[in-house]
């Protein structure tokens, strides 16, 4: 692909995700998404600069905010909408909703709603490609809030030992929920906990897209290469609360503001259109396909039917 | 037929299972040169090496989460815990990962991984190396759940679990490794889901499980001669358990008696009992 197309389509995704997320926290007031919704409207350059560097066939594992990463892997937005919906006819037949929304046949081991959860996953994913000596990576999203769980430090190491194919990035977004960073660990970067088990610790800006497919890019070529994981940082924030309706009593809108300063969409728009990659048609254009992909999706999930009640008990073993 | 010991017809099936697919592979502490912690798997290093024998560090949440990894993405992991105690470390993997997955994603994935652990006292290894903790497991749909009493049976349903489609619990007992009984040598399976009548008898059933089964055995054979004939049912799987077999011997003894390790409250016999409620 090149370069130019790379970007445009970059730029495409992260606007797609920017779109849904809106609506769904939209629909979310208007008491039509059952469950819990976690938004990732803030830092969609983490998923659509790490999923570009990645192959279709490569795995990813998700978390709770897991909307972005499936989009950016190149998810449906109507089965997506449908399974936020609680749709039968949705990714997971209704029976995930957000927190495990999930396309298996585009290598998406899982959205995960236990904070850390997908970091051994990932690590077995890896393992498992390197036992069928396939080529292919896994790359495990997750937050700041997990590497402080022993999921982080045992995956890091075991894949470190078997130098596993996999790439850990953190989507620091400066909160678990209500607790900043500062005070849930002693050290500025998480990157620096990737000198314990021998592995590259690499701190990128999360709002520059280019920024973290380049460091995603490299992590995977050396994985690729049998070099084994990297763990890559992608400094970010997200502007809503950690679930809607989250008051947001620990951070001040001043805060929020400045973060959205920083909109990652708007800045690599500029850059495109200052380069000339981009126009204002050509933004609208993509604006306007967008725009339709969400009404549908809406549309295909309204109009969509609920699993019976006998299909609770369906899917439990093979 | 030859006879061999509980832990030597496990790492039969192990060894079969191995040859004849290479998706099988293990995991777990001490699994490789050493062996295991109750040599189990003694000889299969050497034989298949480290990249399918493979020596884990201490990490019990890396060994379960990873085994359900690679389980979704095409192997037939079996991960070896040192002793069931140590599954709390893991149970995330196992009650949200591994047992939800399937469930959780709409079907569209599917988890053929085996985790097999020792239970049971005997060993005076006290209140952390002892417990018989199968209701943990028998609580979680998703997760089938098995626990041998013989060679024959060990072998027969490892080797079924391993070609099963779901995560199964294969739960060991540390005083039978050395015991020893008649293990065929060709290929075979003993089904999950199929109870074994170790013993017939009319007047009264026991449904014992793991090692019970041996101690039911033993009070059938003392009670024999003052004249009560005893049947003794091993379930073999918890789950599927083999309602049809239990309450069938029930029917014809009119008695049940469930004998098993674990603690009394919320055990597994109190399941049992509920099912057989109309007797």
């Amino acid at each position: 692909m090149g370069e130019e197309k790379l970007w445009i389509n970059m730029y495409t995704s992260m606007l797609r995700i920017r779109r849904f997320e809106e609506k769904v926290v939209e629909l979310f007031a208007q008491g039509k998404i059952p469950g819990f919704v976690h938004s990732y409207i803030g830092e969609e350059a983490v998923a659509v600069g790490a999923c570009s560097a990645l192959e279709p066939t490569d795995y990813i594992t998700s978390t709770h905010r897991g909307h972005g990463h499936l989009i950016a892997k190149g998810g449906d937005l109507k089965y997506m909408m449908a399974e936020l919906y609680g749709k039968k006819t949705g990714y997971c037949k209704g029976k995930g909703g957000s927190m495990h929304i999930a396309d298996v046949d585009l290598g998406i081991l899982g959205a995960n709603g236990i904070v850390g959860a997908g970091l051994p996953i990932a690590t077995g994913a890896a393992l498992s490609s390197h036992l069928q000596k396939n080529g292919r990576v896994a790359l495990c999203f997750f937050s700041d809030g997990a590497s402080n769980r022993g999921t982080f430090h045992e995956s890091l190491n075991m894949a470190s030992i078997w130098k596993l194919p996999v790439i850990f990035l953190c989507e620091n977004n400066m909160y678990g929920i209500s607790m900043p960073q500062r005070k849930g660990m002693a050290i500025d970067d998480i990157a620096d906990r990737a000198s314990a088990y021998g592995i590259p610790g690499v701190v990128v800006d999360g709002n520059d897209v280019i920024a973290v497919y380049e460091a995603v890019k490299e992590a995977v070529s050396r994985a690729r290469a049998g070099g084994g994981p990297t763990l890559i940082e992608a400094k970010t924030a997200r502007w809503r609360g950690h679930f809607e309706g989250d008051p947001q009593i620990y951070r001040t809108q001043e805060e929020i503001e400045e973060w959205r300063k920083k909109c990652p969409i708007k800045r690599f728009e500029e850059k495109l259109l200052k380069m000339g990659v981009l126009d204002e048609a050509k933004i609208r254009e993509i604006e306007e396909m967008i725009a339709k992909e969400v009404e549908e999706a809406v549309r295909f999930a309204e109009e969509s039917p609920y699993p019976e009640p006998e299909e609770a008990l369906e899917d439990v073993y093979a | 037929m030859r006879e061999i010991t509980y832990a030597e017809a496990i790492r039969e099936a192990l060894r079969e299972e191995m040859k004849q697919n290479d998706k099988v592979f293990i995991l777990g502490e001490d699994v490789g040169r050493f062996g295991g912690c109750f040599g189990v798997t003694k000889g299969l290093w050497e034989e298949f090496g480290d990249e399918r024998v493979r020596d884990t560090p201490i990490s019990e949440t890396a060994i379960i989460g990873s085994a359900v990894g690679a389980a979704a993405t095409g192997m037939r992991p079996v991960a070896e815990i040192m002793f069931c105690d140590f599954m709390g470390v893991a149970m995330d993997e196992i009650t949200n990962q591994a047992a939800k997955m399937r469930y959780m994603f709409g079907g569209k994935v599917s988890i053929p991984m085996v985790v097999r652990t020792p239970v049971g006292g005997g060993l005076c290894a006290a209140a952390q190396h002892s417990q018989s903790l199968e209701a943990w497991f028998t609580h979680l749909p998703g997760l089938k759940v098995v626990m041998p009493s013989t060679p024959y049976d060990a072998k027969g349903l490892l080797k079924a679990s391993i070609r099963d489609d779901n995560p199964v619990i294969f739960l060991e007992h540390k005083m039978l490794y050395g015991v020893k009984g008649p293990v065929p040598e060709e290929d075979y399976i003993v089904p999950l889901g199929v109870a074994d009548v170790k013993r017939e008898g009319k007047d009264l059933t026991i449904i014992a499980t793991s090692l019970m089964v041996h101690k039911a055995l033993e009070a059938a054979s003392l009670l024999e001669k003052e004249g009560v004939s005893v049947e003794v049912i091993d379930p073999r799987t918890l789950y599927p358990l083999d309602e049809e077999t239990i309450l069938s011997s029930v029917k014809k003894t009119h008695k049940a008696l469930v004998v098993h390790e674990a603690v009394e409250r919320n055990g597994f016999g109190g399941e049992i009992d509920h099912n057989g409620e109309g007797f």
